[in-house]
């Protein structure tokens, strides 16, 4: 029962924080360029505003293009309730595992691609197609990051990854570093960030994600960008149950527990927005088919990180 | 079983002299192999359900002094289950697709007898009636490749099956004449028994891989199957890509796991598991450079049939190092593949079928939106490309996820060469997984997304329901199998304890709602929570958006960042979508070229765009092979235009020579 609730709580509080959560980053962005910057509620109020609108769709727009907002975003709503923020102890954590939340993450971007293409246009198809090269190594780049992290736990379920990195003394671990580097490297590739792509352009040659959904308005495009909002949210989430969960309630579910988890929950995220916003700031775009020695690195650094625990658990 | 079997083969034979009539009898024959295929797949299904024993006879059939033997085990029965169930649901289709051939007179007789065939390779319990029933089985679906010859590509593709298939079965010759050792019984009781050396074991284990691997299309063995696959009628390239592939991976699992003595030696699984891996990478890579809709299918089978083949390297590996219920773990993700890829790749390939008649394209450059005119079609073809991409909730995922956990535990094998081969394996995997997505989203996005780059594909129609009715069938199938797997995963247990007695019930913590191979510690997923889920909070979202904030919607041009194109021409094509991954994949594995050659300044002519692509099996393997052939040919043509005389003294020296051969040999 206490699994329900906390479940329920954990569903509410991804969807109440992923905003600020991009409004944070945005102001730290704007301010590092000596800017003001909007209003940190500001992204809540372009997706209210969104979704009262009148949703434009093309001629030949099909049932795909208009049900694929709704899949997308439950799809990414859903995987961000299964991975643990502030306790281990949550209902649906069993449902999906590392393994099939990449996959239930690799389902939503499938669904994007294909809305991309479905109204025909030359934009929607690039960003079909860098989106799935970009997926093409990022994808496989997390799956050796999970293998690595399951070879040291003996398991690939979330919660219970959590748990041992908290209770024994892992050590610090080359393959650990390994792993890190490439799982910060896929969150920014797969949250469209720079120097991957960037997220405040729009009618420009390079962008990717922008491309994609290009097509979308109203109360569909406010579900899309919802749904970026989550997954950057689930991806730090992931960065710190998977490699920095302490804080987090682990199985007590004491009141203190639980409130010790949501606070230093709340810390953890604060500390990445700021950190993502410092990067992006420091750092260029890159030219698109330089990706791949970028994601292709990630990779690399994904299965030596692999290799390494194989071969030492061997000794 | 057996008794069930004779009325179904009865029924296969029916319908293939009925098929002599040619055209009249169609849907006769159709409905006939439909039939037998019922007949055939019930009893195989409940003899797995029960575990019943295994049934076998001799019948003096062949050679008088051997007699047949035939047998039904539990590995059989799954096979039979899978080869004819998804052949109900292909002849049903064909009734109404079959009309559409050419030539119906060159597919109805042989139909039937290529599906009798593959029946009887499944339950042949010596090699004589093995080796006959796979020849059939090449002949026959040989001759239904040939049944399109009036298409320029079909008559190389069917020489090329025709020389790789007899290649193949002469590799399994040698094998199962090694494997008797000259004791002059061929019944696969007297092979099981057979002490085999060491070196002995190696040439038979590398004959079993050249033999079956070349007719299910491991690399580099692959070449044929592309061009054979996609050039057969479509109801027959289903049969091909996704049922005849898995009776060649029948002969390799019964002659490795069955056959071959209890304990392989370790590095039959280092050989099994990296030929599976680059396998399923280069036929992914191969697929997504294809923009013929048939050719790409055909390629993802080579891919698929990498990822079966890394899971039976693992069981290979396992069972070496005496891990019996991780080998049962590689085993069950292997068959769960087998029985996954049959149907949803039987799915695609009868969608693009419809596609075919719809439009009379195959190319993926002159097709597209066709989800308007062809809904029913787009949905299913829609279901099975989510499916094949290993995404969940379908089935395609669960049988990768499964193999995936199988690789986590590839830690605790002993030898260091495993060690390293397994996360690379691991890595390839997870890279043709992802791959197969980017192809996926190509083929169902260029072929029935965007508008329409034909007026052919402009003015399809939606296909019968005789056709619709099996894809929606299938794609059933692929649901159910992904989000309830326990169902088939407890059928595949009698196959197990068959072939690793030790291994106990596979997946043990796994319930209706949970897999968990080894309890909840270590991993779980839930395909039923997961689409109960989402339908759950979309349903929600959908309601409370509705209700309270808008659920206007209005059509209007396209927006496309001020910029709309009304040309089609300006839509991005399969070889554009493909273009990233040319770049960054293609040129290493297929020497990628691209150019682009530009009109003098002034000239307003169109530019040209030119992509090449070299395919390494051919240029490495075949090429140098097919050279040596004719440069030996072309020295021995001298030898057709002699004289009698010379003739009659180079039969003398030959037997001189014999005869000197004898006399030093003893």
């Amino acid at each position: 029962m206490t699994g329900v609730l906390l479940e329920a709580l954990q569903l509410l509080l991804v969807l109440v924080l992923a905003p600020l959560l991009t409004g944070i980053v945005r102001k730290v962005k704007a301010r590092l360029t000596a800017k003001r910057g909007p209003a940190l509620i500001q992204p809540y109020r372009d997706l209210l505003r969104l979704l009262r609108k009148d949703v434009v769709l093309a001629p030949n727009a099909s049932w795909l293009f208009r049900t694929s907002p709704y899949l997308i975003f439950t799809a990414v709503w859903l995987a961000a309730a299964i991975v643990p923020t502030f306790t281990t102890g949550l209902a649906v954590s069993r449902t999906a595992d590392l393994i099939a939340l990449v996959a239930l993450l690799g389902t939503a971007r499938f669904a994007l691609a294909l809305a991309g293409m479905d109204v025909g246009t030359s934009f929607g198809g690039i960003g079909s197609s860098r989106e799935m090269m970009i997926a093409s190594l990022a994808e496989p780049a997390m799956l050796m990051v999970t293998f690595t992290v399951a070879l040291l736990v003996r398991s690939t379920s979330l919660p219970h990854i959590a748990e041992f990195m908290v209770t024994h003394a892992v050590g610090i671990r080359v393959s650990l570093f390994l792993g890190l580097v490439s799982l910060v490297i896929v969150a920014i590739a797969e949250n469209a960030r720079i120097p991957v792509d960037n997220p405040a352009t729009h009618l420009e040659l390079t962008m990717v994600h922008e491309a994609m959904i290009l097509e979308y308005s109203g109360r569909h495009l406010a579900l899309v960008e919802a749904a970026s909002m989550v997954k950057l949210l689930l991806y730090l989430s992931l960065i710190s149950a998977v490699f920095l969960p302490w804080g987090m309630d682990i199985g007590d579910l004491t009141a203190a527990a639980v409130g010790t988890g949501l606070a230093t929950y709340a810390a953890k995220l604060g500390i990445g927005a700021v950190l993502l916003g410092v990067f992006e700031t420091s750092i260029a775009k890159m030219r698109v088919f330089r990706l791949a020695e970028f994601l292709g690195g990630a990779f690399l650094l994904g299965i030596l990180a692999a290799i390494f625990l194989y071969v030492s658990q061997g000794l | 079983m057996l008794s069930a079997l004779a009325v179904g083969l009865g029924l296969y034979t029916t319908a293939a002299i009925a098929g002599l009539a040619g055209r009249r009898t169609l849907v006769a024959v159709y409905a006939l192999a439909g039939l037998a295929a019922a007949v055939i797949a019930i009893p195989a299904l409940s003899m797995l359900v029960f575990a019943t024993p295994p049934e076998q006879t001799v019948l003096p059939l062949g050679l008088p002094w051997l007699g047949g033997h035939f047998r039904v085990d539990a590995l059989s029965a799954f096979f039979q289950l899978v080869v004819n169930g998804a052949a109900v649901l292909i002849s049903v289709y064909a009734i109404e697709y079959g009309g559409h051939d050419d030539e119906p007179g060159r597919v109805l007789p042989f139909y039937p007898i290529f599906l009798a065939a593959m029946n009887l390779v499944l339950v042949a319990d010596d090699a004589f009636v093995f080796l006959v029933s796979w020849e059939l089985m090449s002949l026959a679906s040989w001759l239904l490749v040939l049944s399109t010859h009036r298409q320029a590509e079909s008559r190389p593709a069917a020489f090329l099956y025709l020389v790789m298939a007899s290649a193949g079965t002469g590799a399994l010759l040698l094998a199962f004449g090694l494997l008797s050792g000259g004791a002059g019984s061929y019944a696969f009781d007297a092979l099981r028994g057979a002490a085999l050396d060491p070196a002995k074991a190696a040439i038979l284990f590398g004959l079993a891989l050249v033999g079956a691997g070349s007719k299910a299309g491991l690399f580099p063995l692959h070449v044929w199957l592309p061009p054979a696959h996609s050039a057969a009628p479509s109801h027959v390239s289903a049969l091909m890509s996704g049922i005849m592939t898995k009776v060649a991976l029948y002969g390799l699992v019964r002659i490795l796991f069955d056959l071959m003595g209890t304990t392989p030696p370790w590095w039959w699984g280092v050989v099994v598991l990296i030929l599976g891996g680059v396998t399923a990478l280069m036929g992914v890579l191969y697929a997504v450079m294809q923009h013929d809709l048939k050719r790409l299918l055909a390629y993802h089978t080579v891919e698929n049939i990498g990822i079966i083949v890394i899971g039976l390297g693992l069981a290979l590996a396992f069972r070496a190092n005496r891990l019996d219920a991780l080998a049962g773990l590689a085993l069950v993700a292997a068959l769960l593949h087998v029985f996954n890829h049959a149907m949803f790749k039987s799915l695609l390939f009868l969608g693009s079928g419809a596609v075919l008649v719809a439009t009379h394209e195959r190319d993926m450059e002159h097709l597209g939106g066709l989800i308007h005119r062809m809904p029913r079609t787009a949905f299913a073809f829609l279901i099975g490309s989510v499916a094949i991409s290993a995404l969940p909730p379908f089935n395609g995922f669960v049988s990768e996820w499964l193999t995936f956990q199988a690789i986590l535990d590839g830690s605790l094998l002993p030898q260091w060469l495993l060690k390293l081969a397994v996360p690379v394996v691991g890595a390839m995997l997870a890279l043709s997984a992802a791959l197969a997505a980017v192809c996926f989203v190509k083929a169902f996005g260029v072929v029935f997304l965007g508008r329409p780059r034909t007026p052919a594909a402009a003015e399809a129609h939606e296909v019968g329901l005789i056709m619709v009715a099996p894809m929606a069938g299938f794609a059933a199938i692929c649901t159910v199998v992904g989000i309830v797997p326990i169902g088939l995963v407890s059928l595949l247990r009698p196959v197990t304890s068959l072939l690793l007695p030790g291994s106990g019930a596979a997946l043990p913590e796994s319930s209706l709602l949970w897999l968990a191979p080894f309890g909840a510690e270590r991993s779980s997923y839930s395909g039923l929570t997961i689409l109960l889920a989402i339908a759950l909070l979309a349903g929600v979202l959908v309601i409370v958006i509705h209700r309270f904030a808008s659920d206007r919607a209005r059509r209007s041009a396209p927006w496309d960042c001020g910029f709309p194109d009304p040309r089609v021409e300006t839509q991005y094509t399969a070889g554009s979508f493909a273009q990233p991954i040319r770049r960054i994949f293609g040129s290493a594995a297929f020497a990628a070229r691209e150019r682009v050659v530009m009109p003098e300044p002034g000239n307003a002519s169109a530019a040209e765009f030119e992509v090449t692509l070299r395919d390494p099996a051919w240029e490495g393997i075949y090429g140098p092979v097919s050279g040596l052939v004719s440069w030996i040919a072309e020295r021995m043509n001298v030898l057709q235009f002699q004289t009698i005389r010379r003739y009659l003294s180079l039969m003398f020296a030959a037997l001189v020579l014999l005869l000197l051969i004898v006399a030093v040999s003893q």
